[in-house]
């Protein structure tokens, strides 16, 4: 976050301007990071639609990508997490019907990215 | 026109929420508080206010209610005692923070245990350090008169802070007085209507009411809320002024009962007071200096000017109906701070009366301001009134 605000600045009580909670990025809690394997997806959303924090966005997309069974899957396809604000529950590898997510502890990922 | 109504305390309260006419009203029953919000159900059920009353299944949800019913931009209102206050105590403790300006009525009932319905002030003393107003009525006038400012000093863009007003258990909720009730149409246009500068059925300007605050944000939130409080020692005395021109009553921070020329004062709360001025006029009678100081405004507490009032006297006698359990007692505690910054310091004397509603008359009362005019004071010693040894 930036520059904290004092007390004069701040808005009466604890309210807050909406949709200030994208500026709170949560993904700094994750120990675990779910790890997304493209060529298993079928883009069926169950990811989407469970993840508590909308951490997992969509597009929809006309020429499709490349997915489960090497086929195309065209309308509307998931991308990748965005971690600045999954928090690696793990709901998203819990639900996935093809096993398309595994969870790995994020100082492996670290590490693995160096 | 004014009139004049055969009331007790708790019908006059329901007299200013009925002319206040709140959005919403949550409420449980409680002795002594019940007969506040059984005569308003009343008047919603002959359709006399349009309020939404919502019966509660405890105060918890009661104060709950209250709390969304405000924050959506009501005005709304709750009423308890003893008990209640405990039980809601979660809640309670959150309206401030969230800068709810609820008007709460309180029937002060002792707390248990033992368990006990009648009168004694550790209710509310117990909510002195969370950031409620207090205003303390000596009978059903003054809870009713204090209703009605408490709404307006609630509402206040300055303050924005929740009140208590509180009125004695029995001895005033269930006594009938003879109540002058305002005109309707100069209350309606005193109280207004309450204007939120944002509320959160206000879709198109969204915002977030009560989220999480961790050391980076939460002291800083509290501070605001110390500023509030700074604010409202003003705003009581101005709002004060404006029902002034309909009561034709002042709305002093204290009031000060023959103490022009008094050796011999002693500051008490609420009903109480009205005993201990029959006191005086008979010690006046005899020739004897004797005074008293009611405080009506209990949170914010007026250090400054009470230093002023009290600095003049010899010896003060301060009479709590509750105590603080190993420390010294409330109302005896705020004198005593009070009076640290002067150059005079009068001689104190604290006393502990009437816990669990029991009775204080004019000898006791006279008793101490013997005692006080005798000079056996020790301000470090807690003396106790009617107390069997």
């Amino acid at each position: 976050m930036s520059e904290k605000k004092g007390w004069k600045e701040l808005m009466r009580g604890s309210d807050l301007p909406p949709a200030s909670s994208l500026e709170y990025k949560t993904g700094s809690w994750r120990t675990l990071r779910p790890v997304w394997d493209p060529e298993k997806c079928t883009h069926c959303m169950f990811c989407v639609a469970y993840c508590p924090d909308m951490a997992i966005p969509v597009k929809v997309t006309e020429e499709g990508v490349k997915g489960f069974g090497a086929r195309i899957y065209k309308g509307t396809v998931r991308l990748e997490t965005n971690f600045d604000y999954c928090k690696g529950c793990g709901i998203c590898a819990q639900e996935c019907p093809t096993h398309a997510i595994e969870m790995i502890r994020e100082e492996e990922a670290v590490k693995g990215s160096k | 026109m004014s009139t004049w109504k055969a009331l007790t305390g708790a019908q006059a309260v329901a007299e200013a929420m009925r002319q206040a006419n709140p959005d919403v009203v949550a409420a449980y029953p409680i002795t002594p508080q019940t007969p506040i919000v059984e005569q308003f159900a009343s008047f919603v059920a002959n359709g006399i206010v349009d309020t939404e009353m919502i019966p509660v299944e405890s105060e918890h949800s009661a104060m709950s209610c209250t709390v969304g019913a405000a924050a959506a931009g009501a005005r709304a209102m709750c009423a308890t005692a003893s008990q209640g206050l405990a039980l809601m105590w979660e809640v309670v403790a959150a309206v401030p923070g969230l800068r709810l300006p609820i008007v709460m009525p309180i029937v002060n009932r002792a707390l248990s245990a033992p368990i006990n319905i009648h009168c004694d002030h550790s209710d509310a003393m117990g909510a002195t350090t969370i950031g409620w107003i207090q205003i303390y009525s000596e009978n059903a006038q003054e809870a009713y008169e204090n209703t009605l400012l408490a709404i307006r000093l609630a509402e206040h863009k300055d303050v924005l802070l929740p009140v208590m007003v509180m009125q004695d258990g029995f001895i005033i909720s269930h006594g009938v007085e003879n109540v002058e009730v305002f005109d309707d149409e100069a209350v309606k246009n005193f109280v207004g209507e309450r204007k939120p500068d944002r509320y959160l059925l206000d879709v198109d300007h969204p915002y977030t009411i009560g989220p999480l605050a961790l050391p980076d944000y939460y002291f800083e939130i509290k501070r605001q809320q110390e500023a509030a409080m700074e604010n409202a020692l003003k705003v009581y005395l101005e709002v004060g002024k404006e029902l002034s021109k309909i009561s034709g009553h002042d709305y002093p921070y204290f009031e000060e009962y023959k103490t022009e020329d008094a050796e011999a004062v002693i500051v008490i709360l609420s009903s109480a007071a009205g005993t201990a001025k029959d006191a005086v006029d008979e010690l006046r009678n005899e020739g004897k200096k004797v005074g008293l100081v009611k405080p009506k405004l209990f949170r914010p507490f007026p250090y400054r000017e009470m230093r002023k009032a009290l600095e003049k006297f010899k010896a003060i006698g301060v009479l709590d109906r509750s105590m603080a359990f190993g420390a010294y007692a409330p109302l005896y505690t705020e004198v005593r701070n009070a009076l640290f910054e002067s150059e005079n310091r009068p001689k104190l004397q604290s006393y502990i009366f009437g816990l669990g509603g029991k009775d204080i008359f004019k000898s006791d009362i006279k008793k101490v301001f013997d005692e006080l005019l005798s000079g056996n004071l020790n301000p470090e010693e807690q003396r106790y009134i009617r107390l069997r040894g």
